[in-house]
């Protein structure tokens, strides 16, 4: 069993109900989670799936389980998990492709929902977000209330539901919202967040990863109670800075504040091949597929950013990130493709078996704010507007209207003419 | 080996050798100084890292002949050290010991054996004073690339026909091209040569010593292609040079345009680094010319921000373009003129930079600087 599972099997001793009124105050920090979100969105077109087990990720041998409904988890599956295994574990379930613009359209659509209530909004992903409450509470009372008001406006608007965490802090928030889904609300009262958290495998903390949990528990300390009680000069010996801030988590003690900020700080896509490629023309085609995806979204979004960034994941799983800040920010495929190929080629894989290749453009910018430094002999339209030509015969004629002819595949394959 | 010869000009000579010697030599030998008293009591001092070569040649009041190698570095710091005095430089078995008033110093000396010979210097080809040499150089490898990844675009190109010389360097953004007379051995003397940009600069300023500058360059298809060389006063140098490929320049410089302005030099240098202070690094300066004057701003949106005004004289379309403040800075700087005139079409196609008001003849310039504006988002 994953360490995920366990987390998400046992649900500890939960010491408020949802529904009992409990003590909301001082606990102003709400943290927000659409429940198995992207099959919730599925469903909103197949509602004849509901209550039935659907995965939502790429059928081929090496897709991953993007989300999963609850009926689906039941039988062990879990979002990240291989396809392969999902399906193994639950054959009866339907497999739905992907669709991201589905996704960003509701995620946008509920993210203004918490706007509305208040500008003190930090998404975290495009599925959940953490909420300071404190400045909408004369206007729409307590906490608890806002976070049941939530519930009830996502439900409505948009047919999905989420579970709401109502702490004191982010961390136990985030911790609270986990313990009631699918479909609940939690409020951990100020002064029963101890209570609340020693139970709690060491795991649920933030910033407690394989590795940490390892070595804890190595230490004999596997619940968070266990960590309260080691002297913090230990855990700092043992940990370096680390150790201190378990330290604090470990009594509820988190002074991260909610952090509004710009919901995308980078654009990425990323791609698992169906089997492992070391064919550099190959995954220079990858690349370049990645990198007309990632600045498509860019522009989109209207953004541009200055640097790129690619992933290569060996065969084994060893990867590898390697970064470059351009000149100018941009937002045309061009260019990506052109840095990707550099750190590829820098990165000294040629030949090297690979499984997963990923474009990012980090840096993100307001479109608006571009400036371009003119070449000599440079064409006044060059691919940029290029490029957005092909966004619009995207939008007339579906993606992949208009493709770099590298990316073409023979339609007629292999049929008798 | 011996010789004594003034500290003052034994100091010049190493130091002036020792420029061209490597910071991270690829072989040892190559860190050494290489020095040869010769039966004519001359002294040669020479350093070569397979690129560069320099020698230098002193007359001597008193030497023994011989021929030594040390390390070049050291040998220049200590030359510089030394005190106002005569230096004798006597060789004793694998030592050098240099004297010069109450100090001295005991050097190793390298296998002067395994020394490389330096490249022969190819024919001289012509003469030109050395001042506007320098001057010249200076103007057009402000904007020479310095990104050594684009061999192409670090080099100055030099274009020899008949009794004119023209230079000219572009890093894609900026184009410097600088029309100079020089006296050709032979009147119908034609070459071209791509020089490395920065290597070039440096000889220049460093051939100002004498009133003249020989210029060794075989004519294209001559022998000794691959190579230049430069001499004055006892110092020659050579170059290997850089593959000719150039942009087609001459077509990319517009001659029509549909608007200039004449800004006194230096003021307008004070406003562009005043405003520049909240510019970062490749953002632009912009320019609004209108009626008499121009306003200049940097800075944008939730940043700092600067403007000011200045009077010019402005005749033709209003316009507003915009620069990075580091190439309108270099070329201010290049134009050697108490007038700037700036010449445009639009703001997206390149403008010209050249000193004071041009001759009423019609006729080009002897200095352009081509700078192409940042586009800014409408």
């Amino acid at each position: 069993m994953s360490r995920k599972q366990v987390l998400r099997s046992d649900p500890g001793q939960v010491p408020v109900p949802g529904q009992a009124p409990a003590d909301d105050t001082g606990c102003p920090i709400l943290h927000v989670d659409m429940d198995a979100f992207y099959a919730g969105v599925e469903l909103l077109d197949r509602p004849e799936l509901r209550g039935t087990p659907v995965i939502v990720g790429a059928a081929g041998a090496r897709g991953v389980v993007l989300s999963a409904t609850y009926e689906a988890r039941r039988f062990g599956v879990h979002s990240a998990m291989p396809m392969t295994r999902a399906r193994r574990l639950c054959p009866q379930a339907v497999v739905i492709p992907p669709s991201h613009g589905k996704y960003a359209e509701v995620s946008k659509g509920v993210m203004e929902i918490f706007r509305a209530i208040t500008p003190e909004v930090e998404p975290i992903a495009s599925d959940e977000a953490f909420l300071d409450v404190r400045g909408a509470v004369r206007r729409l009372g307590s906490p608890a209330r806002i976070a049941a008001l939530i519930r009830a406006e996502v439900a409505e608007r948009h047919g999905i539901t989420c579970s709401v965490g109502v702490a004191s802090t982010k961390f136990v928030a985030k911790l609270a919202s986990r313990h009631c889904k699918p479909d609940g609300l939690l409020v951990v009262p100020a002064d029963r967040v101890v209570e609340f958290l020693h139970p709690l495998p060491v795991a649920a903390l933030w910033g407690v990863g394989e590795r940490t949990e390892q070595a804890l528990v190595r230490l004999g300390i596997k619940t968070v109670g266990d960590l309260a009680h080691v002297p913090a000069s230990t855990l700092q010996r043992e940990f370096g800075a680390v150790g201190a801030h378990l330290a604090e988590l470990a009594w509820g003690r988190d002074e991260r504040r909610v952090t509004p900020h710009a919901p995308d700080k980078s654009i990425g896509a990323e791609e698992t091949f169906p089997y492992d490629v070391d064919d550099p023309d190959a995954i220079r085609r990858e690349l370049l597929r990645l990198s007309e995806r990632v600045a498509a979204r860019l522009r989109a979004g209207g953004h541009i950013g200055r640097t790129v960034s690619v992933k290569l994941r060996r065969a084994d799983f060893t990867t590898i990130t390697r970064a470059r800040t351009l000149r100018e920010a941009t937002d045309v495929a061009k260019e990506i493709y052109a840095t990707a190929c550099e750190l590829y080629h820098a990165a000294g894989l040629d030949r090297v078996r690979l499984r997963l290749v990923g474009v990012r453009v980090e840096n993100l910018r307001p479109a608006g704010t571009a400036t371009h430094q003119l070449g000599l002999g440079e064409r006044e339209t060059g691919w940029r507007e290029a490029e957005m030509a092909m966004d619009r015969a995207a939008r007339r004629f579906g993606p992949e209207a208009v493709r770099p002819a590298s990316l073409v595949r023979p339609r007629f394959d292999g049929m008798d003419l | 080996m011996m010789f004594r010869v003034d500290r003052d000009v034994l100091a010049e000579a190493v130091a002036w050798t020792a420029r061209s010697l490597p910071a991270r030599p690829s072989v040892p030998v190559l860190a050494g100084m290489r020095l040869e008293v010769t039966e004519n009591q001359q002294l040669k001092l020479s350093g070569f890292d397979y690129e560069v070569s320099a020698e230098v040649t002193l007359e001597l009041q008193t030497g023994d002949p011989g021929l030594v190698l040390v390390s070049g570095r050291l040998l220049a710091e200590i030359t510089r050290a030394l005190p106002s005095q005569p230096v004798d430089f006597v060789v004793e078995g694998a030592k050098a010991v240099v004297t010069c008033g109450s100090a001295r110093f005991t050097l190793l000396t390298m296998p002067a054996e395994d020394y490389p010979s330096l490249p022969a210097m190819p024919p001289a080809a012509g003469r030109v004073g050395s001042d506007t040499f320098s001057s010249a150089v200076a103007q057009v490898a402000v904007a020479a690339g310095k990104d050594d990844t684009l061999p192409m675009l670090t080099g100055v190109r030099m274009e020899i026909e008949g009794d004119t010389v023209t230079l000219a360097a572009t890093d894609r953004y900026r184009l410097a091209v600088r029309e100079l007379k020089w006296q050709p051995d032979q009147a119908d003397f034609s070459a071209i040569a791509m020089i490395p940009g920065r290597t070039l600069a440096d000889t220049a300023k460093s051939l100002t010593t004498g009133a003249e500058v020989e210029i060794a360059l075989s004519s294209s298809g001559g022998t000794g292609e691959g190579m230049i060389g430069f001499s004055s006063a006892g110092r020659r140098t050579t170059t290997r040079l850089l593959d000719p490929e150039f942009p087609k320049y001459r077509s990319l410089l517009p001659t029509e345009f549909s608007a200039h302005a004449d800004i006194p030099t230096s003021a307008f240098v004070e406003a562009v680094k005043r405003v520049a202070l909240v510019a970062e690094r490749n953002t632009p300066v912009r320019l609004a010319f209108h009626g008499g004057e121009v306003v200049l701003e940097a800075g944008s949106g939730d940043e700092a921000q600067a403007v000011e005004v200045l009077p010019v004289e402005f005749e033709g379309e209003e316009i507003n373009i915009a620069f990075n403040h580091q190439f309108l800075l270099e070329g201010l700087g290049a134009i050697d003129s108490d007038v700037a005139r700036l010449q445009f079409t639009t703001s997206t196609k390149p403008a010209i930079l050249t000193g004071g008001k041009p001759v009423d003849d019609g006729g080009t310039p002897d200095y352009r600087y081509l700078i192409m504006p940042i586009r800014l988002s409408s």
